[in-house]
């Protein structure tokens, strides 16, 4: 398998990337630069969220209301004397909901007719909006229990006992780092690999090569398992870092960790394998890497987004972003354990596609020069 | 001024007139929006769940119809064993198991609370959080209908009401952000590539040699990335309104204002990377590492405010921030000029310092 | 003996935008076992397709091919086993030591480790590259790294060794060193070569020549079989007062004469019959032996339509134009150019050589305002270039080594943006572009992309554009690479006609013949002044103790090789 002159081209990519530092940096200091800015920078938790509270007339009602917020560390309740004072507060960004407890409040309650508590939300970032409702009802429905139960009035009604399995405190930091892994070894695996062929064609070394007799399997062969080798090691460091500085639990095994990561550093190399072996240059080749992997990886790998509640077509797409299947893979290892029926055919899917982008670089690939 | 306009057209030509550089610029941002503008959304339907019912009462089965109902929800399995919940869950067959237990019916009847389990797989935390909001949001709605039924009015009711995006939409929250990426990497990519492409060419010399001025140089390139963003961010804005409906409420006024001040700060970018560089790769790798940095911390995705402290002091100095607040002020709350001034200073302030950093860099590092 | 290779009606095409350009058309020829072929034409006339189908790496489109008598098309691998090929820019990997890459194409080449060190020592001795093992090939010389990438390609010995333009942009003293391999392996190892080249001296150099042109194989012969039907055709003249300028612009123009080059202080004429030649006046007409270049002219010159005026009346008096003093520039603690002074006079044609990294590029640079100098004074057209850079530039042509032009835009649109950046404008701006039209021929290409012109065009466009605004000085950085000899020959017709009108013209070629056609020129090496003087002048300071004045391209290597000792 291994024989004289893969084993020298072997060497002469390590020597290459060894003295050319930029290899060393693209597979170890890219991702942790990745990485860090992602861990921290996104995140879909938020605490303190400023709401804004007009109490129309004070009583020790409304006070306990109020009193449910505070105490609750998702809410930095902010006080308004008026609802004028409090929409345009609203409407500066200065709050993200505004919780309006009518005149009427205290009477109602006592009178048992029935009382609206007004919530007006910020619906430009829809996402955050809807958070922060389900967040409000959940204080709300408790002291509304509360109100109820001291009245003597516990109506018939049906509770909603949510238990989130896996990620108990809703950590979003325990999806996400996982899903930033993934895109980080997408970006590694095809801009090592998609500069480094062209790079061969531009600078006519790939014309001397050729008139050797060096095999195009050797060629292939000798240019991914350094790459492979860089790309698993800022591979480790990214998990290492996750469990350790993020600190997202590991419930699946190590071993199936590095083993499916493996696969999926492979599909990573063929692509861009195939990229630069169709591109022929470095300006194409490294255009297409970033367009062809970031934001498919970012957008279209279910990382952010719900991959079943997109349109169908978009969905065709989804099936030939490697990262798809990768995100699932490491989602399952990270927080739910080994479990075999969702990484097979995951796996499955991988390796369909690292033997499709493998096997269109090798036809692509001739020993001519056309 | 005269040699300037000759090197816009120039530019301008070098552009469009290849084939294949001008679908370089048009094609692949429509595509992108009509993509990603389908993909970004936070709005989920037929989520697949199953149901536990240990119960089997009226009260139940209505519960369950009213979910059933649910454009959200996709009911997939009924189960007969509580052993069946941990498979489904596992496997990803079904994101939420909804569990009711024998006593629901006479608790119902008895006035009592009757707990609802859901159980609800936290792989995804975001997707977990939605879901559990769309299944209290339908135990809400069976709670009312019930009371009324039985004649008890609750003591209090929440009445949450959303400005700007009455069905809190997510498509309206993300495609003016796939906006405002789109006219940043359009912008980015024919600024801070053109003077490297040229430097590759030999051309940068000639130009050099000529009585031109580095600065009548800087105009020259900065007009046509400005050209050409306004341009392609007209064909965007176009494209969202009219094919994803997205209301643009705001004046156009007030919507070029924004356009045209990010895009002198995203040249001003551009070119300073162009002055930096000497190939094209390293314009390239140049203009990525500020691409993703500046679309991460914008906002585009996820809050900034529930990012750290030191993380969202970082983001005053990305323009992005300001250029996604403005939009979607105008898009959505028909935020007048006036009102914008707060975001919009920095943005001028980002502009004129990169635009002279860049001026500065040509005249010192042109060799 | 059997032929080494032998080509049959081969038929090469490639697409070019929406048309096929047809680099071979019905190529037939054989190479000889056991000498030099040589494979000469201008460029675009094949040959790296040749070379390229004979190595295995394209494949012809009619036609038949064979190497060692086999077929390249059905087995390619065995072909590349018995050959060696080494492309023109050969693939070194830069990041790697020399002995890594000799070490690398041993190992791919598959050479028995025990017959390595043999082999080693032997390739290092021939091509000097000994002491430098361990250096890596990313820092060596032009001429080193050609000597390196032949040594890879002789790592294990070829039979046929396909050489595409080793000599090209390599400075004179290399280029007889990679010679004097090439005759090595010849002798000692029984190789037979397939040496391609642009330079038409070097045909003189090669056993048989095979003379390509536009796709077609135009003759086959030795190179004195190709010379000697000119026979009483070639004469060198001189006249004591006319300037010899002037005296090849009249002689060029001359009826009867087929060719007229500068040659040491005379003028080569070639005439269109043999016999008495057309004498007039003061002229000392003196008979010579042909060449392969004669050859060469007259068997694809098509007579010139539109001969370059030169202007009757002589030029104001002269005066300095470019003065340099002391001029420095430092990279880091390297110093690139250090101590150089000289000064260039209004009309003057002005030389600059040197081997490869003498510095001379960098010295271009700064004359031109591209490149700030780190010490000493540097005065164009009066004005010091760091303070009055723009006005400076006014007075300046320039036109670079790679006739950068953009390519996508067509010969009009060119020509319209320069003369707008150079700040002509209304009538003034017509006229000149309807003259650069006019005098460099272009209207017939007016509309056609640059990028898709041949290079001659591309060398007459980037030189319009370099004279749109009528300026003072004219910088040309080896102005004349890579381009047809026909092509050279009009360009020299034109530079000429420009120096005669009173522009000061500073050129750097590596072409020295090229170096006769300068009024004065400097030969630098590492960074510093080496000779500066009339081409006569410099022959005469290397003219030896046997009193035989040496061609300039002797003189140029003895200088550089005498400072390198």
């Amino acid at each position: 398998m291994i024989n004289r002159r893969l084993r020298a081209l072997l060497r002469k990519e390590f020597l290459q990337v060894w003295r050319d530092p930029s290899s060393i940096a693209i597979a170890f200091v890219l991702p942790v630069f990745l990485l860090l800015l992602f861990g921290f920078g996104v995140s879909m938790d938020a605490r303190h969220v400023p709401l804004g509270v007009v109490v129309e007339r004070p009583s020790s009602v409304s006070e306990s209301l109020v009193a449910a917020f505070r105490h609750s560390d998702y809410f930095a309740p902010r006080p308004f004397l008026s609802r004028q004072a409090g929409e345009a507060a609203l409407q500066a960004n200065q709050v993200n909901g505004l919780l309006i407890l009518p005149q009427t409040l205290d009477e109602q309650l006592s009178t048992g007719q029935g009382a609206g508590v007004q919530l007006l939300l910020n619906g430009v970032d829809s996402n955050s909006a809807r958070l922060l409702q389900g967040y409000v009802r959940g204080v709300f429905e408790g002291w509304l229990a509360r109100q109820q139960a001291a009245r003597g009035r516990a109506g018939a009604t049906v509770e909603a006992q949510p238990r989130i399995w896996f990620n108990p405190e809703l950590r979003s930091r325990n999806y996400l780092v996982p899903g930033l892994m993934v895109i980080n070894m997408t970006l590694v695996g095809a801009l090592l690999t998609a500069l480094v062929m062209a790079r061969e064609w531009e600078r006519g070394t790939l014309e001397a090569l050729m008139v050797t007799p060096v095999t195009l399997r050797e060629i292939l062969i000798g240019k991914t398992l350094p790459y492979f080798t860089l790309g698993m090691g800022g591979m480790l460091l990214s998990a290492g870092l996750s469990i350790l500085l993020f600190e997202v639990p590991l419930r699946g095994s190590l071993w199936a960790l590095i083993l499916f990561s493996a696969l999926f550093m492979l599909t990573a190399l063929g692509m861009g394998l195939l990229i630069s072996v169709v591109a022929k240059n470095q300006f194409v080749a490294g255009m297409a890497a970033i367009v062809s992997t970031f934001l498919p990886a970012f957008l279209l790998s279910g990382f952010l987004f719900d991959i079943d509640s997109m349109p169908w077509v978009v969905q065709l797409v989804t099936h030939i972003v490697a990262a798809r299947y990768f995100v699932t893979i490491l989602q399952t290892l990270f927080l739910a354990g080994d479990v075999w029926g969702v990484i097979l055919p995951n796996a499955a899917a991988l390796s369909l596609l690292a033997t499709l982008f493998f096997g269109l670089a090798r036809r692509q690939l001739h020993k001519r020069l056309e | 001024m005269y040699a300037i306009i000759a090197l816009v057209l120039k530019e301008l030509l070098a552009l469009l007139k290849d084939k294949r550089s001008r679908m370089v610029i048009i094609v692949p941002p429509i595509l992108q929006l009509l993509i990603f503008g389908y993909a970004a959304s936070f709005d989920l339907d037929r989520l697949p769940y199953a149901v536990l019912d240990r119960d089997g009462g009226a009260g139940a089965r209505a519960l369950l119809a009213e979910m059933a109902g649910s454009p959200h929800f996709d009911e997939r399995y009924r189960l007969r064993d509580v052993a069946e919940v941990a498979r489904l869950i596992d496997q990803q067959e079904v994101l939420m198991v909804v569990q009711i237990d024998p006593q629901f019916e006479r608790r119902l009847q008895a006035g009592e609370t009757a707990p609802v389990q859901l159980l609800i797989d936290g792989r995804n935390s975001n997707t977990a959080q939605i879901v559990r909001s769309y299944a209290t949001q339908v135990i809400e709605r069976f709670n009312s209908a019930w009371g009324a039924r039985a004649s008890s009015v609750p003591l209090a009711q929440l009445e949450p009401r959303s400005w700007y995006n009455p069905n809190l939409e997510s498509r309206w929250f993300f495609i003016p952000g796939v906006v405002g990426i789109l006219t940043l990497v359009v912008t980015m990519v024919t600024t801070a590539l053109s003077v490297a492409r040229e430097r590759e060419q030999g051309t940068f010399d000639q130009l050099l040699v000529t009585p031109m001025q580095p600065l009548q140089i800087l105009l020259g390139k900065a007009l046509p990335g400005l050209l050409i963003g306004l341009i392609e961010g007209s064909l965007v804005v176009t494209l969202a309104v009219l094919w994803f409906e997205i209301p643009l409420l705001g004046s156009l006024g007030a919507l070029y204002a924004t356009i045209g001040v990010f895009l002198l700060a995203a040249v001003g970018v551009g070119l300073m990377i162009s002055s930096l560089v000497s190939t094209l790769q390293q314009a390239l790798l140049g203009a990525f590492l500020f691409m993703v940095p500046a679309v991460i911390l914008s906002g585009f995705a996820t809050p900034i405010a529930n990012m750290p402290d030191w993380v969202q002091w970082l983001t005053y100095i990305n323009p992005m921030r300001y250029y996604l607040i403005c939009l979607r002020g105008v898009f959505l709350e028909a935020t007048p000029l006036t009102a914008l001034w707060p975001h919009l200073w920095p943005l001028m302030l980002f502009a004129t310092v990169n635009l002279g950093l860049a001026g500065w860099l040509f005249r010192h590092k042109l060799y | 003996m059997q032929a080494v290779l032998r080509a049959a009606q081969l038929c090469k095409g490639f697409a070019r935008g929406k048309s096929r350009v047809e680099a071979l058309d019905e190529v037939t020829f054989e190479v000889r076992p056991g000498v030099v072929t040589g494979l000469i034409g201008p460029d675009g006339a094949g040959k790296t397709t040749l070379m390229r189908l004979a190595a295995g790496l394209l494949l012809p489109d009619t036609g038949s091919l064979e190497v060692m008598g086999l077929d390249v098309v059905s087995t390619p691998l065995e072909v590349q086993a018995s050959i060696g090929y080494m492309p023109q820019r050969f693939g070194l990997y830069t990041d790697l030591s020399v002995q890594e890459n000799l070490d690398l194409y041993a190992d791919l080449q598959g050479v028995d480790p025990r017959a390595r060190p043999a082999r080693y020592a032997r390739l290092m001795e021939m091509t000097g590259l000994a002491p430098f093992t361990g250096r890596l090939a990313g820092q060596l010389s032009g001429g080193m790294k050609q000597k390196l990438g032949l040594a890879c390609t002789l790592v294990r010995p070829p039979r046929l060794l396909l050489l595409d333009e080793p000599t090209v942009g390599v400075d004179p003293v290399s280029r007889r060193e990679l010679w004097a391999i090439v005759y090595q392996l010849v002798e000692q190892e029984q190789m037979s070569v397939l040496l391609s080249t642009a330079y038409l001296d070097e045909a003189q150099r090669c056993a048989e020549v095979v003379l390509l042109h536009q796709g077609r194989v135009v003759g086959q012969g030795s190179p004195d079989a190709f010379s000697r039907p000119l026979q009483g055709r070639t004469y060198q003249v001189g006249h004591p007062q006319l300037g010899r300028r002037r005296l090849q612009a009249e002689l060029a123009a001359r009826e009867g004469v087929l060719d007229a080059v500068l040659q040491d202080a005379q003028v080569r004429v070639v005439t269109q019959t043999p016999g008495a030649p057309p004498q007039r006046g003061e002229e000392q007409w003196q008979a010579v032996a042909p060449r392969f270049e004669d050859a060469f002219v007259e068997r694809l010159a098509v007579p010139h339509p539109h001969p370059v005026q030169l202007p009757t009346q002589a030029p104001g008096e002269a005066r300095e134009v470019i003065k340099v003093a002391g001029l420095e520039r430092r990279f880091g603690a390297f110093r690139a150019v250090r101590d150089l002074s000289f000064s260039v006079h209004s009309g003057e044609v002005f030389g600059l050589l040197g081997a490869n990294g003498a510095g001379k590029t960098t010295t271009f640079r700064m004359l031109c305002g591209l490149l700030p100098p780190s010490g000493g004074q540097l005065q164009v057209a009066g004005h010091d270039l760091r303070r009055a850079a723009a006005r400076a530039r006014r007075e300046i042509g320039y036109m670079s080594q790679r006739f950068s032009l953009y390519g996508h835009l067509s010969v009009a649109q060119n020509l319209g943006f320069f003369a707008r950046a150079y700040g002509l404008r209304g009538d003034y701006l017509r006229q000149r572009i309807a003259w650069a039209m006019r005098e460099f021929e272009l209207e017939p290409v007016a509309t056609v992309d640059a990028v898709e012109l041949p290079l001659g065009y591309q060398q007459r466009l980037a030189m319009a554009a370099a004279l749109l605004h009528e300026p003072r000085i004219l910088f040309l950085d080896e102005p004349t690479s890579g381009v047809d000899p026909l092509a050279r020959r009009e360009f020299w017709a034109r530079i000429n006609a420009q120096a005669e009108a009173g522009v000061t013209v500073l050129v750097t070629t590596h072409f020295m013949e090229e170096a006769e056609y300068c009024d004065r020129l400097a030969i630098m090496a590492s960074g510093e002044l080496l000779a500066l003087g009339t081409p006569a002048q410099v022959r005469a300071r290397c003219t030896g103790a046997d009193g035989v004045v040496p061609s300039f391209e002797e003189a140029f290597i003895q200088l550089i090789e005498g400072h390198a000792a």
